[in-house]
């Protein structure tokens, strides 16, 4: 196999991981509200994430470096062209990052108020934006012959984007729902699974409407079937969840975003960024990419690096296997915090 | 105002960056001492060691949060306001960031969430050495983003394409390396390590003074025991930063002359030349009209000579021209002026060594002060508590001022400015939004940190509170021993 294609499929790899990760944690975010009543309730939803929503996040970060070493120019277009969707991407994370962190350091009522604020829109903005950047990847932007984005921030709003932003949405809240049902136990376990199946149903119709447009549009072969079983997937894990097989509801959302988003990387390639403009120059696989000799040290480093990696994060849901209830959450120090 | 991209880029790049190596050397730095302290606990059972590894430990956490949000910053940024810098050295500079993300960042991040919800799910010393792993994370962290940054300064192991336009990577390990980054790295380093242990050492000092500390006891025991450590670590680190500045000053006299007539402001050249303390005079530094001079000390800089010759920005003003040409429009290159912006880096250069010899006075002062058992009784030394925190992180900001500033106008030196770097499709009203908001939003998160910091640094160290046991199945329904 050529370097180039190496790489794509690491990028690939890399993104794939990280909604797959970080999806059920913005999941978790966005229902902060919804299943967690009482302070006691939202601190259990957030231990559920507690150890491990740093590590998915970085995965993002490498993919974002890995872009940079393997495919310059594909950095440099993304990223100065989808440049207020990225900010407010940046805004979100950053807001999210610190409420983790700091929501638990007060007992004000108001503060952690405030931060939870903070834990939900920095949870469904990347939700919906990274789905809505993903679309205009696979189906193309303006790009001009200097390899410059030439469309503007409404440009990316198509409706056919949008789709694909409602998708992410709902898959991460589906999959998030999973995961708590997953990792609690009291009443909010059974909330979650009541709503996974219910959102999981429209997940399931905005996917299969998103993926269909997109095979119809840019498919093949490969990716068709990539996304049906991605909805094989899915349907297959709302019943896992209805008969009450959490983990394997929970492995059915999770291969649903692998599948799907693998789908989209298949429809892709051999583009990395196409052009939907006449005279522009679409970026590829092989007009894109750093020197072979880049991508072989790259490579030598991420097979040797990656399973490490994946090792080491396994082993720490394993450390932190054990579900999390209301009894758990010591009782809050200062009286007047629980809301 | 006629405000363009390239400013507005250079703005925010400042901004962020300064800002989030406000938090990296505190990470760096505290992380060896929290790690330490906890080692110490389950060497010696000492109870204070525990005290402190939860109390320094709350802090670094307070601090990292900010830390790790404004790297995600710096990821994107090349992109959003570089691209054609990042068009330019993706294959040579991608390489080292992407490869810090996969072997530092993972490690620091994975194994701080062990650390922080780990206390009663991993045997203790498992649990301490997570501190150690995210510290090495650190470490490794710092060591390919300096890389990355070191071939700005000094561009090794690359050929450029005139094809492609690139610069292509030919020699990775050169690039890993390059001499700049061998001192860059270590000064870097040990100068986070000041910072860290000045943390620890002003924080035990107030609290010696004003807080838990103040009377006769446990608490004044282990806090004097903090302060010592800490003040150990601060000394024998600044050694490390003197020594590896001595050497970083003859390898920039080497490959960036111009920083080095820029860091004393000297037009002409001059044999032997003197290092000036502080000059009085026009701005720009041409003419002075008082000068505390040492005379020899900037040629001992330079080349390690006291009476060797060094080039003023005249003589390399010149040469620079004729190697690198006056015609701005040939590819990567173009002429402009050579000399960087000579006050920023006349006293950057100066409150870098300044604020850090400050810092390491202190350490020396504390140290003889809590000699033999003796105790602080001046309430004055307060004000060094307040104080010494803040020094080596200021150096540090201005460390990085000066190298990032003296290399101006390039962005990579020798080949790209940083004119050219900036990116071409974004306007001027997109990159104004974005550093307007981000600058706000740093704004209000430093207030917030800050305020926070605070409240856990005058509250102290809690109560010593016996680990909890590991066994999972003995009762399954106890509490957490930690919960966000
Ligand atoms: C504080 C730490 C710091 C660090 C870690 C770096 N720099 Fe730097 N950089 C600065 C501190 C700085 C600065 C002091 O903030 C500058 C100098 C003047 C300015 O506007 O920002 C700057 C400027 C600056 C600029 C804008 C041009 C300018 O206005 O000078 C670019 C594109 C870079 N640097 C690139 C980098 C890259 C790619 C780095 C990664 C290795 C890097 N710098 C590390
Ligand atoms: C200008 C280039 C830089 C970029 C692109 C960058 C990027 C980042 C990113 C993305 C993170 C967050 C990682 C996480 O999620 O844990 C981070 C954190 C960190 N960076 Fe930077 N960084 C830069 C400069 C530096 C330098 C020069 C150093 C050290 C000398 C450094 C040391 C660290 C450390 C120690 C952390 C982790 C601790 C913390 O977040 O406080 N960084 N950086
Ligand atoms: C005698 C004392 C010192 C000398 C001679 C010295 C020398 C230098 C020189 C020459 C550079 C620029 C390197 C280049 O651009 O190629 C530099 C950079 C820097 N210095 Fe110092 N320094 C001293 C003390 C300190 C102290 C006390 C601190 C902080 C606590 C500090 C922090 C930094 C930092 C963060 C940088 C930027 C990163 C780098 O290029 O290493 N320095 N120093």
């Amino acid at each position: 196999m050529e370097l180039t294609t190496i790489w794509f499929t690491l990028i690939a790899v890399l993104w794939i991981g990280y909604f797959a990760l970080e999806g059920f944690d913005f999941g978790v975010g966005m229902l902060l509200p919804v299943l967690g009543h009482g302070e006691r309730e939202r601190r259990v939803l957030i231990n559920t994430i507690g150890p491990v929503w740093d590590g998915n996040e970085v995965w993002v970060l490498v993919a974002g470096g890995a872009t940079f070493a393997a495919f310059p120019e594909w950095y440099a277009t993304l990223f100065s062209g989808f440049y207020l969707p990225l900010l407010l991407i940046l805004l979100a994370l950053i807001v999210r990052g610190v409420a983790f962190e700091y929501r638990a350091k007060r007992p004000e009522a108001q503060w952690k108020a405030r931060w939870d604020a903070a834990i939900v829109v920095g949870s469904v903005v990347p939700a919906l934006l990274w789905g809505v950047a993903f679309a205009n990847i696979v189906r193309g932007v303006p790009i001009d012959a200097d390899l410059e984005y030439a469309g503007g921030f409404f440009t990316l709003l198509t409706p056919y984007a949008l789709l694909g932003g409602a998708m992410t949405l709902l898959l991460f809240l589906t999959h998030g729902a999973m995961f708590i049902a997953l990792k609690t136990d009291g009443p909010i376990r059974h909330a979650a699974r009541a709503l996974a199946l219910k959102v999981g149903v429209a997940a399931a119709v905005v996917a299969v409407a998103f993926l269909g447009w997109t095979q119809l549009e840019t498919g093949n072969a490969a990716s068709a079937a990539l996304f049906l079983v991605a909805a094989l997937a899915l349907v297959a894990g709302l019943g896992a969840a209805r008969a009450g097989r959490e983990g394997w509801a929970f492995i059915g959302t999770f291969a649903t975003i692998v599948l799907g988003v693998g789908g989209l990387f298949v429809a892709l390639f051999p583009d990395v960024m196409p052009t939907t403009l006449a005279g522009g120059v679409g970026l590829t696989t092989t007009n894109a990419a750093a020197t072979d000799y880049t991508l072989g040290i790259m490579t030598v480093v991420a097979v040797v690096f990656t399973p490490v990696v994946i090792g080491y994060q396994a082993w720490t849901y394993w450390v932190f296997r054990r579900r999390i209830a209301v009894h758990h959450i010591p009782e809050p120090v200062l009286a007047g915090t629980d809301a | 105002m006629d405000l363009d991209t390239l400013d507005i880029a250079r703005w925010q790049f400042a901004i962020t960056t300064v800002y989030h190596f406000l938090f990296v050397p505190i990470t760096i730095g505290l992380s060896a001492m929290v790690a330490g302290y906890e080692t110490a606990w389950l060497r010696t059972g000492n109870e204070q060691w525990l005290r402190l590894t939860k109390f320094f430990g709350k802090l670094f956490l307070i601090n990292f949060a900010l830390g790790l949000v404004t790297g995600i910053v710096q990821e994107f940024q090349f992109g959003m306001n570089w691209s054609d810098y990042s068009r330019f050295v993706g294959d040579v500079f991608g390489a080292p960031l992407a490869i810090e993300g996969l072997l530092a960042f993972f490690l620091e991040s994975t194994f701080l969430g062990l650390w922080i919800f780990g206390w009663d799910r991993l045997p203790p010393k498992l649990h301490a050495a997570t501190m150690w792993l995210v510290h090495i994370g650190t470490v490794l962290s710092a060591y390919f983003i300096l890389a990355a940054n070191s071939f700005m300064q000094n561009p090794v192991g690359y050929a450029f394409n005139p094809e492609t336009g690139r610069a292509e990577l030919t020699d990775f390990v050169a690039v890993l390396t390059n001499k700049v980054q061998l001192v860059t790295f270590p000064h870097t380093v040990a100068a986070a390590y000041m910072t860290g242990a000045a943390f620890v050492v002003g924080i035990s000092v107030w609290h010696l003074v004003r807080g838990q500390g103040r009377d006769e006891g446990q608490d004044a025991r282990m806090y004097r025991s903090a302060a010592r450590t800490g003040a150990w670590v601060l000394l024998a680190a600044s050694v490390a930063v003197t020594v590896s500045g001595d050497v970083q000053g003859k390898i920039m006299t080497e490959v960036q002359p111009m920083k080095m007539a820029a860091a004393e402001g000297l037009y002409e050249t001059e044999q032997p030349a003197a290092f000036s303390i502080l000059t009085i005079g026009s701005l720009d530094g041409s003419e002075e009209s008082f000068a505390i001079k040492v005379p020899g000390l900037l040629s001992w800089l330079g080349s390690g000579s006291l009476d060797a010759e060094v080039r003023g920005i005249d003589d390399l003003r010149e040469e620079y021209v004729e190697t690198y040409g006056q015609d701005p429009g040939e590819a990567y290159y173009s002429a402009g002026d050579y000399t960087p912006v000579i006050p920023l880096t006349y006293w950057s250069f100066r409150l870098m060594i300044g604020l850090g010899m400050a810092g390491a006075a202190g350490a020396v002062a504390v140290l003889w002060a809590t000699r033999r058992g003796r105790r602080l009784r001046s309430s004055r030394w307060v004000w060094l508590g307040v104080a010494l925190p803040l020094m080596p992180l200021f150096a540090n900001s201005f460390g990085w001022i000066f190298t990032e500033m003296g290399r101006q106008p390039w962005v990579v030196f020798g080949l790209m400015t940083t004119e050219r770097g900036v990116s071409p499709g974004v306007s001027p009203a997109e990159a104004l939004t974005s550093l307007l908001v981000l600058t706000a939003l740093y704004g209000v998160l430093a207030v917030v940190e800050l305020k926070l910091l605070l409240h856990y640094i005058v509250r102290g160290a809690d109560a010593f509170e016996a680990p909890t046991q590991r066994d999972d199945d003995q009762d399954p329904d106890r509490p957490l021993a930690f919960a966000y």
